[in-house]
């Protein structure tokens, strides 16, 4: 072996142990926040899905056959899953024509736009539910706006019930499906709507071939996101439903607060959190997810 | 000539349906703001009569300012702990090359994915045993484990968008590597890291229900106090915080909006 040989793999090898130094410094810096996350999210949310299993010390599949066998649980996932299901559509239907209306505007009134949608997504949710409770109540602003145009002669009955409940919900979650499908609808390359155009299909042809295709991608990611945030729904019916809604999240806090039955909310924990798990499974199956994990406007 | 040969005219239905939508989304944010002046303790749209006795009433009163200045304490607190945890995670994700990197990714986002209330009951029954509940502390690192992936995802984007190999050329020309990173990477990332700060600290501020579970008393925090002044009555002095809360979220955006602006490619 000659000396430039050796000096070579002398050299490879100072290399390389450089980069395990490297890596293993890189590991330590990220260290710090998955213990953080261990302690805080895994460890406790293991073991209440451990505590889901135990029943007076011993094994016991009582808090699951539970939800199947009393119709209260059926009722409440009956709740729950017609909530989740009504307000994603209507976000849907609604929060489609927002983000194709700001990814068609010029870059200024798309800001401004674009910070209207922004403003409520970083509002308080407490905020937003008191000022549904003020707006809807029985005496409150959209009653008194509907009655003195003559619209309506009795107050209607807005708040306390489903419909508050899905009004509340749906003004949440519009931002949610809005923001990751304007990032979407930004990278869509407009000369293919062009050159659809220019080959003679109409303006609708042009969007539904070739424009909404394009924005499936985005329209998943909101959607899912919307749908599983949706599931775990607490604080909206909690003052908007007026003790006519209760959703999964919900009977949880109550199995806690007033039962402090462990196993029964950790069970239902545990089938709320696989059902969001399996429907995210799902749905990066079906759509390819653009940057799920940019929603939130960063 | 519109650039896709649809006049505006015939998009106006789009535009009036959009409108409405963004209407529906930013009335009731604003409409807190007159009823937090209003003279009356009656919830009318528009006040009779306007006045600050809200804003009187809960400066007067030490339950909120107690609650308002823990809800600072623990969202300042959680800024400092979760910034530099996330900004070291992100960048260490990002150039580790680990065989677990893309898990890892996914885990960071766990606090976004998994149902609150069952993080909440989870973290509540393990700070039962460890008598960390109604603490500062419980509080803050509760709140730093729920906004990491608010700086992660940030500070990730940015590091995409980053050119690495200047830290390569600082370090090659004999800077150590946190004088490297300091020096020449860092300033170049500090409006993504600033926006990851800014969401943390606006997370923390605004989260109720883990604090619900896990803070009470006098380690009650403003959603904490606002959750349970709404179960009792919709009086007005909850508009007069609403309004403030307002403020601090359209504060946010504005914010959020210039230190993102400067990144965007011309």
């Amino acid at each position: 072996m000659t000396a430039e040989a050796v000096a070579d793999r002398l050299n490879a090898a100072g290399i390389r142990a450089d980069a395990r130094r490297e890596k293993s410094a890189l590991a330590a810096l990220t260290a710090p926040s998955f213990v953080i996350l261990g302690l805080m999210l895994f460890i406790p949310v293991g073991w209440l899905f451990w505590l889901s299993f135990i029943e007076d010390g011993a094994f016991s599949l009582e808090n699951y056959t539970r939800m199947v066998v009393e119709p209260a649980y059926r009722s409440i996932f009956l709740t729950t899953l017609e909530l989740s299901v009504l307000v994603t559509v209507l976000s849907v239907l609604l929060g489609y024509p927002v983000a194709y209306m700001i990814a068609m505007l010029p870059p200024r009134a798309a800001s401004i736009t674009l910070t209207l949608v922004l403003v409520p997504f970083w509002t308080a949710i407490l905020v937003r539910t008191y000022a549904w409770l003020v707006l809807l109540q029985r005496r409150g602003v959209v009653n008194s706006v509907l009655m003195s145009w003559g619209i309506i002669d009795e107050p209607l009955q807005l708040v306390h019930n489903f419909t508050g409940t899905a009004i509340g919900m749906l003004h949440i979650m519009i931002p949610f499906l809005v923001l990751p499908l304007y990032a979407n609808m930004r990278a869509i390359d407009r000369d293919y709507v062009r050159a659809a155009a220019s080959l003679g299909a109409s303006p609708v042809t042009a969007f539904f071939k070739v424009y909404l295709p394009l924005s499936i991608p985005g329209l998943a990611a909101g959607t899912v996101m919307v749908f599983i945030i949706c599931l775990g729904f607490y604080i909206t019916p909690q003052f908007l439903g007026g003790g006519r809604v209760t959703t999964i999240s919900m009977k949880i806090q109550q199995n806690v607060a007033t039962y402090f039955n462990w196993g029964a909310a950790s069970s239902l924990g545990v089938v709320l959190f696989l059902s969001t798990i399996l429907i995210f499974w799902g749905f990066s199956r079906l759509f390819p997810l653009r940057r799920i994990t940019e929603v939130g406007g960063s | 000539m519109n650039e896709d040969f649809v006049p505006h005219r015939s998009r106006l239905w789009l535009y009036a349906l959009a409108t409405l939508v963004i209407g529906f989304l930013v009335i009731p944010v604003v409409i807190v703001i007159p009823l937090s002046f209003s003279a009356s303790s009656l919830l009318e749209f528009p006040p009779r009569a306007y006045s600050l006795r809200w804003y009187e009433a809960l400066l007067g009163s030490v339950e909120w300012r107690d609650a308002a200045w823990m809800s600072l304490q623990v969202s300042v607190l959680t800024t400092i702990v979760a910034t530099p945890l996330g900004t070291a995670a992100a960048y260490g994700l990002h150039l580790g090359g680990f065989r677990a990197t893309g898990v890892l990714r996914m885990l960071v986002l766990a606090p976004l994915l998994v149902p609150v209330i069952l993080t909440a009951v989870g973290i509540f029954y393990v700070f039962a045993m460890l008598g960390l509940n109604n603490t500062l502390f419980g509080l803050v690192i509760a709140h730093a484990m729920l906004s990491l992936p608010f700086v992660v995802v940030s500070v990730s984007a940015g590091l995409r968008s980053y050119d690495m190999a200047q830290e390569c050329v600082a370090r090659s020309l004999g800077a150590s590597w946190p004088r490297a990173f300091w020096a020449i990477t860092l300033p170049q990332i500090r409006l993504p890291v600033l926006s990851g700060a800014l969401l943390a600290f606006i997370s923390s501020f605004d989260e109720v229900i883990v604090s619900f579970f896990i803070s009470g008393g006098e380690y009650s925090t403003l959603p904490r106090r606002m959750f349970n002044a709404l179960r009792d009555q919709i009086e007005p002095t909850i508009a007069a915080i609403s309004t403030i809360l307002v403020v601090l979220s359209v504060g946010t955006v504005v914010l959020l909006e210039i230190s993102r602006r400067p990144a965007r490619r011309p």
